[in-house]
């Protein structure tokens, strides 16, 4: 149970399988399938509104600032790729271009580094 | 008659899906090569796909996974990366609440951005669409991509560990869920819950079993609620 990664261990993976199949499905089915016409309570939809763009960057922030993969040490290629993908992304507000500059950006700075 | 404008109408959800091509085909691909590096088999990999249908939910649970959180964190924090289907649902049942019921259920379980995004522009600029039509271009957004998904997720995970090693393929999540959130962040009440979001993160980063990430996600949802109420009480709500 602590921060280290390791492999996966089966039972969990089929628990977070089955447990994701049924909740992922209970959200999605929740409003259509059971509130009918009903209007929804509007501060619960005012709050719903931010879970995608707090919870994704709060999973990414650590990721960035203490990379796994470089035994936790703050990586400037790594780093500088981060915030070219946000730029580029919210520039262009294209997925695709922001996903490409920032894999670029990281290979061409991991090769200069190297 | 309504055949043959149901048929249309399936038809151009797809047409108009077309762009959601480039997206889906790399990510599923994406996640099927990550799970294999993670260790999952292809029969494993493949389930998750086909029963969960999340693209974002299923790399956070593969990440926590690797982090060994407790299953009950991993849970909660890939339901929460979800959560927004909640809303889509919410969103469309004025459009489609008047369906039958095993027909809303498996547009539940298609509920994605792509077929959201699409669907709710027809709805609001066509409103006078039959409950048909509706039903019928809906499903269309998906006749593409959802099979896409699921081969894309294949291929990748029978690549797998065939990939190179030195792609940095640790870093390849960050930056897609970073390309996927920057566009998002369109209004200041998106843009404060995001900082305040990663502020959390970072300071709550020591807390145990992954709640750094519950809190902080919280903590972004309640700053951008109130920035959003105060931006309305100013006027300047958009």
């Amino acid at each position: 149970m602590t921060g280290t990664t390791g492999s996966i261990d089966t039972g969990t993976l089929w628990t977070v399988i089955v447990g994701m199949a049924v909740f992922s499905f209970a959200l999605r089915f929740v409003f259509i399938g059971l509130m009918g016409d009903r209007p929804m309570p509007e501060w619960l939809m005012r709050h719903l509104r931010y879970t995608a763009v707090a919870i994704i960057p709060a999973l990414v922030a650590p990721l960035v600032a203490w990379p796994p993969a470089t035994g936790g040490e703050l990586d400037l290629p790594r780093l500088t790729s981060a915030l070219v993908t946000i730029g580029i992304g919210l520039l262009t507000r294209n997925v695709l271009l922001a996903i490409i500059s920032g894999a670029g950006t990281l290979y061409i700075l991991l090769w200069l580094v190297a | 008659m309504a055949f043959s404008t149901t048929k249309s109408a399936f038809w151009r959800g797809a047409r108009d899906s077309a762009p959601f091509v480039l997206v889906a085909g790399p990510f599923g691909m994406l996640f099927g090569v990550l799970a294999a590096e993670a260790g999952l088999k292809v029969v494993e990999a493949m389930t998750f796909s086909l029963t969960v249908f999340a693209g974002s939910a299923q790399f956070t649970a593969l990440q926590l996974m690797q982090e060994n959180a407790p299953t009950i964190i991993v849970l909660i924090s890939a339901l929460a990366v979800n959560l927004r289907v909640a809303m889509y649902s919410a969103s469309l049942t004025p459009y489609l609440g008047a369906a039958p019921l095993w027909k809303r259920a498996v547009a539940a379980y298609f509920m994605v951005d792509q077929s959201y995004a699409l669907s709710i522009v027809k709805f609001e600029t066509e409103p006078d669409l039959s409950i048909d039509e509706r039903l019928a271009y809906f499903f269309g957004t998906n006749a593409i991509i959802a099979p896409l998904w699921y081969s894309a997720t294949l291929a990748g995970a029978l690549m797998g560990s065939k990939v190179p090693q030195g792609l940095a393929l640790d870093f390849v999540l960050p930056i897609t869920f970073l390309a996927l959130i920057a566009p998002m962040l369109r209004t200041p009440a998106h843009v404060v819950a995001a900082l305040v979001a990663i502020v959390t993160a970072l300071l709550a980063a020591g807390l145990p079993y992954n709640l750094g990430l519950i809190v902080a996600g919280l903590a972004g949802m309640i700053a951008g609620a109130r920035v959003e109420v105060e931006l309305r009480r100013r006027g300047a709500w958009t």
